[in-house]
């Protein structure tokens, strides 16, 4: 009996922790489908009805709103939180003396939560003590700047908020990848007296492609993932302007008391993921495996 | 690496004066960029220590002119989080509470698991870590609410040791493969030697790898702290009046529409529910930036 237990310890170490995965990420993923596909409101039903919840959400106007959220959001965010972190990657990597101090000034708020960067914006945004006054201060008297609560706007604060939350991040990532080129090769372009941007633009940034690849997932998973910052920053609103899938699932799941359509949300945010993350993952593991 | 100032092909003073201004021009901008981090985190300070009354009449970016911390005594002990109005300080403990023990357990989880899947390969180990590892990246909205539902049939719905299971389900995957990358770095010759000596598996474990993992347990432990503490979705999903963790409470605190809005109060209470997290990084950074990037890169 100990012999077998011994032989077969490392399994059992491990299977608490597979079944776990196995029922509350796989098994509750199932569920979330299953439910997907029923009349569920404020009580969850288990008679499948076919796709009447994904009907009903691509019918949504707020469902329209909060999608195309989350493209104008997305597009921007990745976007400018990379070429942002490209940026700073590049001028940190000049020999710049006090490079450590700077990178941990550019880094610091990746490790606040984003309710706290939410707070901080909502107030540095705030249209009548914020920059808007502080503007009309220095004698501006007809400048304004309400983004944050003008329906039309408002989204463009969250991807201000997003970018100063995540650049240095991105900026960590690329320099990491400026630092693996191959010091050789860039060597013997300068003695070739080739100038310094042509070593950038056709030398070294293109041999960081796998970095940008990894920058773009991280950032369009956080991007889908957005849910704090929203809710810190401007709670959806003005009147739901602002919201993405995340928030919509959310109201609908613990406000509306709409379970099928919080169920059907849910299951498009993750087929949005899956989409992204899947064939990297799938690339990523074969390499290592190979 | 390269270098703006390596010598070019022009004469040497109009390269050398060149030099100069481009050194310049590169240190400006890179003092602009630390400006625009490092302001938001500024004015949350002065504002928290201004009255509301200066807040009112001054500018935002302008120092206080009578330091005043009453805003961090109401912040933490007095302001009003819907209707009760204890301050922060009993949801900045729920938050510890939920912390150190899911941190805690999941770290040890993974130690484990990273351990068995990269050292003691059996048939199917790969598909069990791929299947572990692609859970870190669902959406935890799609878990949202069966987790609701199984919380409530566990009768922990709404209780400090529910946030920690759902923290500890949900870490799994990624002190797992934290690690897992790690184990994978010690040669295999060295498990196959101590069993030739007649070690067993977990002897190997306590007396070969853990004393060898921590730095990897430094940087496990720094992300799902800061994942934990930082945690929202979670928090405002699966708590109730006197259970949510500061975050939530946070947010309550700046949304509570009862009586004047305070906001050196408001930014007070973001400065402390910031507080942990910013020290952590300041103190080990290096390790922080560790975890980030092995939890986002590395597949």
């Amino acid at each position: 009996m100990s012999e077998w237990l011994e032989n077969h310890l490392p399994k059992v170490v491990l299977a608490p922790s597979f079944i776990a995965v196995l029922i509350f990420v796989y098994g509750f993923i199932g569920w979330t489908a299953w439910v997907s596909l029923t009349r569920s409101k404020l009580l969850p039903k288990y008679e499948i009805k076919g796709f009447i919840q994904y009907e009903r959400l691509f019918d949504s106007p707020r469902w329209d709103t909060a999608i195309n959220n989350l493209y104008i959001f997305g597009a921007l965010f990745i976007v400018i939180a990379m070429v942002l972190g490209l940026l700073l990657a590049i001028l940190l990597d000049q020999k710049i003396r006090v490079e450590g101090a700077i990178r941990t000034i550019y880094l610091y708020p990746m490790a606040l939560s984003m309710i706290v960067t939410g707070t901080a914006w909502k107030w540095i945004l705030n249209p009548g003590l914020g920059i808007e006054s502080m503007v009309q201060g220095w004698g501006f008297a007809n400048f304004e700047f309400d983004w944050l609560v003008n329906p039309d706007y408002a989204i463009y604060t969250i991807v201000m908020a997003a970018i100063w939350q995540s650049s240095g991040f991105v900026m960590a990532l690329f320099l990491a990848g400026l630092r693996s080129v191959d010091g050789e090769i860039i060597k013997a372009a300068q003695v070739d007296g080739i100038p310094t941007w042509r070593i950038y633009t056709a030398i070294i940034i293109p041999s960081m492609a796998p970095i940008f690849l990894s920058a773009f997932i991280v950032l369009a998973h956080l991007a889908i993932k957005s849910f704090d910052l929203v809710i810190a920053l401007t709670g959806g609103g003005p009147g739901y302007a602002t919201d993405l899938p995340a928030t919509y699932m959310y109201a609908m799941a613990f406000s509306r008391g709409d379970i099928g359509q919080a169920a059907s949300s849910a299951m498009i945010m993750m087929l949005v993921v899956f989409a992204i993350v899947v064939p990297y993952l799938y690339s990523e593991l074969r390499a290592k495996n190979d | 690496m390269t270098d703006l100032s390596m010598p070019q092909t022009q004469t040497r003073t109009q390269s050398a004066t060149g030099k100069i201004a481009l050194r310049w021009l590169l240190y400006v901008l890179l003092g602009l960029f630390a400006l625009y981090y490092l302001m938001p985190l500024f004015v949350m300070l002065t504002t928290s220590l201004k009255s509301l009354e200066e807040i009112r009449t001054g500018s935002l970016i302008s120092l206080p002119r009578e330091v005043s911390f009453d805003a961090w005594k109401t912040a933490w002990s007095g302001a009003c989080t819907g209707i009760q109005c204890e301050g922060l300080r009993p949801y900045f403990w729920n938050s510890v509470l939920i912390a150190v023990p899911a941190v805690a357990i999941s770290t040890l989880l993974g130690a484990l698991n990273g351990y068995v899947v990269a050292q003691w390969r059996f048939k199917g180990a790969n598909i069990i870590f791929s299947l572990m590892l692609f859970g870190c990246f669902i959406p935890f909205q799609v878990v949202l609410l069966p987790m609701a539902r199984l919380l409530g049939i566990m009768g922990i719905a709404g209780t400090i040791p529910g946030l920690i299971f759902v923290h500890v389900i949900y870490g799994l995957g990624f002190t797992t493969l934290f690690f897992r990358n790690y184990y994978v770095t010690i040669p295999a010759e060295l498990t196959k030697a101590a069993r030739v000596d007649g070690a067993g598996f977990m002897r190997i474990f306590w007396s070969i790898f853990l004393p060898l993992s921590l730095p990897i347990i430094v940087v496990t432990v720094i992300w799902q702290f800061t994942q934990i503490w930082n945690d929202f979705l979670f928090g405002v999903s699966f708590s109730q009046a006197g259970t949510q963790p500061v975050t939530v409470a946070l947010n309550n605190i700046v949304n509570s529409t009862t009586g004047v809005k305070e906001y050196n109060v408001d930014m007070a209470a973001a400065i402390i529910a910031g507080l942990p997290t910013l020290l952590v990084y300041v103190v080990a950074g290096k390790y922080f930036i560790r975890g980030l990037t092995a939890g986002s890169v590395k597949g």
